[in-house]
């Protein structure tokens, strides 16, 4: 049966970025920074695209929500092999409500069958919109998505999907990260899921795609034509470096290493 | 009045999680700065027993919820139990310990509160309700951002490194309720499969002994000196994304964040997303290959050298001195 996915790509620092914090303590330093797709958002993108393919077909509906920058992040997705791309256009500071808000009313026109958003973004680590977003839509949650194989298995070179759908699509079981272990879950759909770093191994966009992604039209709403209230519950008030470790020595063996732990550092 | 509600953690084995203990002194600051009450929520097939054991921690009132469809701590019915109970304290503030159940559960609770939420606070700043704050890491702890949230109801998860656990002081009123049962669950948990060690907790560990990729998937040098040390096994991402050891066990920004008295890293280079997880230890020691490694920058000891012969020389030490 073909299937509709809803996915995301927000707009993030690099992860190899150095993130600076500016003089006035407002936020951070702009210049040199390399913008990229969230990490779990790509991973995100390409767990739709297998499922898409595993299943007959259907659609991968990609959603950023942001200024026109994000068109790069959006056309990211298209080139891996998403169908459809919209934009929120939004500028200036974005809460997870807001943000899982214009996602909720983009659902209930979409009508995807299930949605995969990252488990948490990495520039503000918040792990939250997929969980607000479920519960706004009533639908069922299936947080920190992974599975048994690991990325060097057989499962993960052929590039199946992770995540089991039933064929009739009224259930998905899926592998979580727990504490203490990899939990099972059999969510009732519609549901929303998150991904965690070892779902699978995002693909490389193929030149084919990059070129026909540019060509590609993008859907295009704000938080007020979709009903959201833009403006934002949370102030980030000031912003500043974490308290720096005092400098270390390096010791020349480990007769010497083992000396200052008992001597110096009282850890042994 | 701000009352504050924590959401209590259970072990697998229906035992009290020790990081609900850490959750409980961030709900006891905030208390104490708004002038509130802290409350705390236990939710289980039978919660009378765990809120027994959370009455003595300081807590004024353990609401114990039991019914069927709490066996299992799932999203779906733990985040309308919770709410319910919130609204109907008149809790300004609810609050869960930042595992990974807690980061599961707490954003659905606010969500049906409508509510904002900080995740993994590090500390609560400010005097009274009207200008209370929380700082919390972003960009992997690159950045500590103060932040004010402005509903009606605040939620939050609480770093476990960075708030003590609650000590054990008088006996709190144990209050019986019985939250509702959804008219269908959404989720069910079908299976579990545990990491099974005999070592300690990573997150509760004195000790940690971490490998990364300079391993090559060797860990024996890193199991024997952690055996040695009665220490927890740690690891970078490299070595969870390549199974050579759970996923359990990552360390850092998207991983465990640990604050163990003595933190060993072997074969691991110190990206920033790695530290996120570590730099709160009190010692940090480092040992590498490579002298220019990043991890020598966070490192109180650095030993520049192959773990292969350092880790073994390292657990005879150990084990002579003993
Ligand atoms: C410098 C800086 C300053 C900020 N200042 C403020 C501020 O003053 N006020 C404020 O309210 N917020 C502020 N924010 C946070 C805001 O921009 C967050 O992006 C927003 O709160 C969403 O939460 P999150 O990304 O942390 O969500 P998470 O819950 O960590 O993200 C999980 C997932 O949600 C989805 N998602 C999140 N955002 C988007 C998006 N834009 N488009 C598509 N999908 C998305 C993705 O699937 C993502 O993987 C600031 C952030 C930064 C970096
Ligand atoms: C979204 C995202 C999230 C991430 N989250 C995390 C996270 O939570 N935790 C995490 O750890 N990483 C995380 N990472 C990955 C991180 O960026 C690094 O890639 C990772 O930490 C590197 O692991 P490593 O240090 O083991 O490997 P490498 O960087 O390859 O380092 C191996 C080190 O071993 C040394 N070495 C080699 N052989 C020996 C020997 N015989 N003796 C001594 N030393 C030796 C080398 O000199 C080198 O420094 C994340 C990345 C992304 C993009």
């Amino acid at each position: 049966m073909p299937i509709k996915i809803l996915v995301t790509a927000k707009r993030v620092e690099d992860y190899e970025s150095k993130i600076k914090v500016n003089a006035q303590g407002t936020g951070i330093v702009q210049e040199g920074l390399k913008y990229k797709i969230n990490p779990f958002d790509e991973i995100g993108v390409e767990e739709a695209l297998r499922l898409v393919a595993k299943h007959g077909g259907g659609e991968v509906v990609v959603v950023s929500i942001g200024t026109k920058d994000v068109h790069e992040q959006l056309r990211h997705a298209l080139a891996m092999g998403a169908t459809k791309a919209i934009w929120v256009n939004h500028t200036g500071p974005l809460d997870q409500m807001t943000v899982a808000g214009c996602l909720q009313k983009l659902i209930e026109k979409e009508k995807p069958h299930l949605a995969i958003l990252g488990k948490q973004s990495i520039d503000d680590d918040q792990n939250q919109v997929g969980q607000y977003l479920a519960e706004w839509l009533g639908w069922s949650q299936a947080t920190f998505a992974s599975k048994e194989e690991s990325l060097e298995s057989e499962a993960e070179k052929t590039k199946q999907p992770a995540l089991k759908l039933a064929a009739d699509l009224s259930t998905i079981t899926v592998v979580r990260e727990v504490d203490g272990g990899l939990e099972t879950v059999e969510c009732t759909m519609p549901c929303v899921v998150t991904t965690d770093l070892r779902l699978n191994q995002p693909r490389y966009a193929s030149l084919p795609g990059i070129m026909k992604a540019k060509s590609k039209p993008i859907e295009e709403h704000t938080p007020a034509s979709l009903g959201v209230d833009g403006a934002s519950k949370i102030a980030v008030t000031k912003m500043e470096l974490p308290p720096a470790r005092k400098a270390g020595i390096k010791v020349p063996d480990v007769a010497a290493l083992v000396d200052k732990l008992k001597t110096e550092a009282k850890a042994l | 009045m701000s009352n504050v509600l924590i959401v209590v953690e259970a072990q697998p084995d229906g035992s009290l999680r020790k990081a609900t203990l850490n959750a409980l002194t961030a709900g006891a600051q905030i208390a104490a700065k708004t002038g509130g009450e802290l409350h705390a929520v236990v939710l289980a097939k039978d919660a009378g027993p765990l809120a027994n054991v959370v009455k003595e921690y300081g807590v004024k009132v353990v609401h114990a919820g039991s019914g069927a469809h709490l066996a299992q701590f799932t999203a779906d019915a733990v985040a309308p139990a919770v709410a319910e109970l919130a609204v109907a304290i008149k809790a300004s503030y609810v609050g869960v310990a930042a595992t990974q159940a807690g980061r599961d559960v707490m954003p659905r609770i606010a969500a049906r509160l409508k509510a904002a939420m900080a995740s993994e606070i590090l500390s609560v700043v400010g005097s009274s309700a009207a200008d209370l704050q929380f700082t919390r890491p972003m960009w992997a702890g690159a950045v500590i951002a103060t932040v004010k949230l402005s509903t009606p109801i605040v939620c939050f998860s609480a770093r476990t490194t960075e708030f003590p656990q609650a000590q054990k002081a008088g006996s709190g009123e144990v209050r019986a309720f019985t939250p509702a049962a959804p008219a269908k669950a959404l989720q069910k948990v079908v299976s579990f499969k545990e990491v099974k060690s005999a070592r300690p907790a990573l997150t509760e560990a004195r000790v940690v002994v971490s490998g990364g990729r300079g391993t090559k998937g060797d860990f024996k040098p890193i199991e024997g000196l952690a055996d040695e040390l009665g220490a927890a096994v740690g690891a970078s991402r490299a070595v969870c994304d390549a199974g050579w050891q759970p996923n359990d066990l990552q360390v850092g920004q998207t991983g465990k964040v640990v604050a163990p008295q003595l933190y060993i890293a072997a074969g691991i280079s110190g990206a920033i997303q790695h530290i996120a997880g570590m730099k709160g230890s009190k010692t940090i020691v480092a040992i590498n290959k490579d002298g220019e490694a990043p991890i020598f920058q966070v490192a109180d000891y650095g030993l520049v050298g192959d773990l292969f012969k350092a880790l073994p020389e390292l657990q005879a030490a150990v084990k002579a001195a003993k």
